[in-house]
This record gives structure tokens, C-alpha cells and sequence, in this order.
């Protein structure tokens, strides 16, 4: 944390823990006896609970979306930029919700949790979850805090496949869906990037068939494998050319295979950095949600179908230089809530990050985010 | 509320579905959405125009209309396309007068009259590509690249078997003056057409 906090911080911020007692079945046909959520929110709930923000996390994100934890933090939550007061996300006027999803290694209930029935971490016996399950979760969360219409659901990449999910599953418990970075499905070659991402984790020697926990081991090769090659997808040829080019780390060639470039010992060290932090089965859990995501699939393939029992307003966001989830992507969620006859607005904005472009404030994107919020507080009176 | 806004909203009714090409900073949709009960999309290019609508609950797209067409709308989605002061801009106004009559059952298309005397006038007088308040740009930096008068409109109305249901002429200032009813195409300015497709 900076010596001073700045006034655009949400500043020290405390995560809270609900336990969730009645259970709750899985899109997988399994039920999760009863589970936690941890949660921060940041603002004011009005006297309506009219202001609500729900922020949905994209696939490696958790409920720290804003603030620092304590002085000491070197970094505060990872959509710090765009949640504050004044900022895109103004907490001077919403109450803002941000949640660690099920299965998630951040407090919430998941694979590395305590199985109540076994006395020993889930594991591999941990239900695969999906963006409805999600999104149902959330919902009774929102039970919870007394918030039966959310102001806005936001999110980018995984997250705004949840505001999307939000809007078919709950119509009317929210006003607005914000959707950045995302897809409406994945295509194949989501879904190959994906597979070596698992594939890396689960021939770890140390995965254990997911079981490491019980063997005091993790498979840190495996997920720091998946990790890279997902941080490939996150960036742009251009942005990657520009941060490292062709950089050596010494002066010549070696003539060797250890990281010579720049660019290698980068991405060992964010592989690394993140197989300390990260579970590998909430990494393969959290994979395969993507995977899975279609909300056109019982539609025949029709979004728009999908989208006629939705009621809220669409924000539509996407980066020119985003490959992962490219602009095409959201044009053909747009396109199926134009021909639903739904509110969508939708802007291209041109950005050299790639897919992360959505974590990183431009003039423009802040200037749209800001306007659209800002109407949506004016809509609820905030 | 500009004079030509003006006379478009009365021919929306409560209920319409609009598509507005090229709809600026949503004056005009904010007015019907909340005045006259319609709802639809505008489209637009210019990135503060976009935000100022998305700011004002306009509901806009990003859409090229140049390079991407139309085709992301449906036959017939819509009651009424709207385009004020952008056909002279587009690169094929007769495809996208055929775009905007296949999406919409109608359209209503404004754009200034190139014959107006003034323009004639001053091509006349000076032999260099004429300016006014309606076309301030110079001929190398301007983005009306395919002007034309109304009769060219007209004409090119009859050659696609397009029907101009009404057409209003007006001055610089919006104003529906005698004069230029009386020779549109020498002293009218600007032209709303209302067109549909002949049945």
C-alpha cells in the first residue's frame, strides 16, 4: 500500500464469511451440503437496497476486487482501478459486492476444503462446477444481504459470462448486465488451450489424481505449465513485443535451453509466483466452467432464443487486440440481443493488452464505463 | 430541438422499433424514447458520441456502416431506419438505401441539396468547390463524398422502385420557407424524405 491511501481507494477492506446451511444442487446433478462464500463489499446499501453492484470474477480472480487487506498490502484487489470512490464502480454511490465463486481456493467452499462427510479435503470428489451454479449461489447470496434487484451485474472474461447467466436465470433481479472481455461460448480453440492447461496440471507427478493434499504435495509444475501458457492468451503479440521484444537477459546467446529471453523468465516467474497462490483442482474446476458455458446450447445452438426470457440492459464491451475472447465474440452476443429486441449498447475499444485490456484503465474504456454507471446510479436514484 | 427533428418525431408513433444510422449523440432517439414511446439501436462511429449516448440511456453500437454493413439485422426488425445527414457520408448510399428497406418497413432520410442556388452560385462565380454552413468542409477533407441533389435522389428513388411517401424541404435554418417549396431544388437546403419500399 501506498504511504498514503489515496482518496480514490476503498481503502482497508475486510472479507467476511457466510455459511450457507441449506443445500444447493449442482448443475452436475451432486448437491454441496452446505458451503461458505466469502464476500467484501465496499459502500453504503440505501435504505431500497436499490444500489447493489455485484462483481463476478473472471478465472483466477477472488473476492478481493478492491482496497488492501492491510497497510503492509503490496498490491490492492485486482479490479482496483475501476472500483472506488469516483471511479467507473463509484462506491460513494453503490454497495458493491464482490464474492470468491464456489470452488474457489480463496475461502470459498471447494476443492482444497475440509469434506465434511470424509474429514479430509474434497479433492478430485469436489463437484464440477458450472456459470449457473454460480450464478445461483450468488443469487442466494444476494438473499442474504437483503438485495433483490441488483443495480448492475459486472464482470469481464468468466465474469461476464456470469452477467450474462444473470440475466436469463434471474430477469428480473437485475437492471443492468455489463459484460466485458467475454463470449458467449468458447470455440475450439478456447477449449485446446484450455485442455493443455489441464493436461500440464494433471500429469504433474505430483497431482496425485488430485488427491496432493492428502500426500502434503502440490502439483507446482503442473499449474505454473497452465499458468503460462494461460498469461500467453491473456496478452497480445503487440503488447508481449513491446514489453520484451526479443530481449536477453545476458548479453549473447548461451547455447543453451535455460531462459535466455525476457520474455521466458517472465513467464516463469508469473507461472511460479502463481502455482504458490493458486489450487490446482479449483484451476481444472475453474477451466472446465468455462468449457462449459453455452447458454445457447439448449436453445439449438439460437442465443437470441436464450436471451427472450432476459429483461435488463446490456453494456458490451471488447479490445481490438483481445484473441482470446475477440471482438467477434461479443458482436455475436450483441447481434443475438439486438435480434431478441434487447437494450445493448456496445463499443470496440481499441487497446494493445489484449484479452487483459479489461483489467487496465484506457481514456476510453473508463470514459464509457464511467458514463454507463453513472446513469446507472442516476436510474436508482444513487 | 432542431426544426428537422422536429418534424421526424411526428411521423414516430408509441411503439416503434427505430434504427437510427448514424445517430450522433442520441439527441434525437433520447427524444423519441422518451416523448414519443419508441425504443431501438442507433449506430455510430465517432467514440465521444458513443459515450454520450451510452451516459444518456441511448442504446448504441459501435457499427461501421461502410465496412460492416447491415447484415447483423434482421429483415423487417425494424419500423422505422432513420439516417439524418449521413447519406452523403456513406460510401454506397444506394446500398444502404437498400439495407435500410430491407431491415425497416420504413426510412426517413435527410442530406443537403448540392443544387441549392448558393452552392450553384458559388461554383459559378468562383469555379472552386463550394462551402456553406450545411457543407463546411474543403473537398480533400470532407466526409460528404457522395453529394447529390435531390433530384439525383429522386432519380436513383425511381430506378430502385422506392416510394417517397412525403418529403419536407427546408432551409439552412431548418425553416420550411414558401420559397423553397416553391423550387425545392434550387432554393431548399436540406430535404426529409420519407420513403418505403413500393408494393
Amino acid at each position: 500500500m501506498p504511504d498514503t491511501l489515496p482518496a480514490d481507494s476503498v481503502g482497508i477492506v475486510t472479507p467476511q464469511t457466510y455459511h450457507f446451511d441449506a443445500p444447493i444442487d449442482l448443475a452436475c446433478g451432486q448437491t454441496l451440503e452446505n458451503y461458505d462464500l466469502v464476500v467484501e463489499t465496499y459502500g453504503i446499501l440505501n435504505a431500497d437496497a436499490s444500489n447493489a453492484v455485484l462483481i463476478c470474477h473472471a478465472l483466477s480472480g477472488h473476492h478481493h476486487a478492491a482496497g488492501y487487506h492491510s497497510a503492509e498490502d503490496r498490491k490492492p484487489g485486482w479490479w482496483d482501478s475501476c472500483i472506488g470512490p469516483g471511479k467507473p464502480i463509484d462506491t460513494d454511490r453503490f454497495f458493491v459486492v464482490s464474492l470468491n465463486n464456489l470452488g474457489g481456493c480463496h475461502g470459498s467452499t471447494g476443492p482444497n476444503s475440509i469434506n465434511p462427510e470424509t474429514g479430509k479435503p474434497f479433492g478430485p470428489e469436489f463437484p464440477v462446477i458450472t456459470v449457473g451454479d454460480w450464478v445461483k449461489s450468488q443469487a442466494l447470496l444476494a438473499d442474504r444481504l437483503g438485495i433483490q434487484c441488483w443495480a448492475a451485474v459486472v464482470g469481464g472474461s468468466l465474469g461476464g459470462m456470469q452477467a450474462l447467466q444473470w440475466s436469463l436465470d434471474y430477469p428480473d433481479r437485475l437492471r443492468h448486465a455489463v459484460v466485458i472481455a467475454s463470449t458467449p461460448r468458447l470455440t475450439a480453440q478456447n477449449i485446446a488451450f484450455n485442455e493443455v492447461a489441464r493436461q500440464a496440471i494433471t500429469s504433474d507427478r505430483e497431482f496425485h489424481e488430485g488427491r496432493y493434499y492428502d500426500f502434503d504435495t502440490v502439483p507446482r509444475r503442473g499449474l505454473m505449465l497452465a499458468r503460462m501458457v494461460g498469461h500467453i492468451t491473456y496478452l497480445s503479440d503487440a503488447s508481449m513485443g513491446e514489453k520484451f521484444g526479443r530481449e536477453l537477459r545476458d548479453q549473447a546467446y548461451k547455447f543453451g535451453y535455460d531462459a535466455e529471453f525476457q520474455v521466458e523468465s517472465y513467464l516463469r516467474y508469473q507461472g511460479e509466483r502463481f502455482s504458490e497462490s493458486f489450487d490446482a483442482n479449483t484451476y481444472l474446476l475453474m477451466t472446465r466452467a468455462l468449457d462449459y458455458f453455452d447458454p445457447a446450447y439448449e436453445f439449438g445452438g439460437d442465443l437470441s432464443k436464450a436471451l427472450a426470457a432476459a429483461s435488463c440492459e446490456y453494456l458490451v464491451l471488447s479490445f481490438s487486440t483481445d484473441w482470446r475472447f475477440t471482438p467477434a465474440r461479443s458482436e455475436e452476443m450483441v447481434n443475438a440481443m439486438i435480434a431478441a429486441r434487447r437494450k445493448v449498447s456496445y463499443a470496440e475499444v481499441d487497446a494493445p493488452w489484449g484479452h487483459d485490456a479489461f483489467l487496465i484503465p484506457t481514456p476510453r474504456y473508463t470514459d464509457i464505463f464511467n458514463a454507463y454507471m453513472d446513469r446507472v446510479a442516476r436510474e436508482v436514484g444513487a | 430541438m432542431r426544426p428537422d427533428l422536429e418534424i421526424i418525431q411526428q411521423w414516430v408513433q408509441p411503439g416503434h422499433h427505430v434504427l437510427d444510422l448514424g445517430c450522433g449523440d442520441g439527441t434525437l432517439l433520447d427524444f423519441l424514447q422518451r416523448e414519443r414511446g419508441a425504443s431501438g439501436f442507433g449506430l455510430e462511429i465517432n467514440p465521444e458520441h458513443i459515450t454520450t449516448c451510452m451516459g444518456r440511456g441511448v442504446a448504441v453500437i459501435e457499427q461501421n456502416l461502410d465496412t460492416q454493413g447491415l447484415g447483423n439485422f434482421d429483415d423487417g426488425s425494424f419500423d422505422i431506419v432513420l439516417m439524418t445527414q449521413a447519406l452523403q457520408a456513406v460510401r454506397r448510399p444506394d446500398k444502404v438505401l437498400d439495407e435500410m428497406l430491407r431491415v425497416g418497413s420504413e426510412g426517413i432520410v435527410t442530406f443537403p441539396n448540392f443544387a441549392h442556388w448558393r452552392l450553384r452560385w458559388g461554383l459559378t462565380l468562383s469555379g472552386r468547390m463550394p462551402e456553406s454552413e450545411a457543407l463546411p468542409y474543403k473537398w480533400y477533407n470532407t466526409p460528404n463524398i457522395r453529394l447529390c441533389t435531390f433530384k439525383d435522389f429522386e432519380a436513383l428513388c425511381r430506378q430502385k422502385g422506392i416510394r417517397i411517401k412525403s418529403r419536407r424541404v427546408v432551409d439552412g435554418q431548418h425553416q420550411n420557407s414558401w420559397l423553397a417549396r416553391l423550387w425545392p431544388n434550387l432554393l431548399g437546403e436540406i430535404a426529409i424524405y420519407r420513403i418505403t419500399r413500393e408494393t
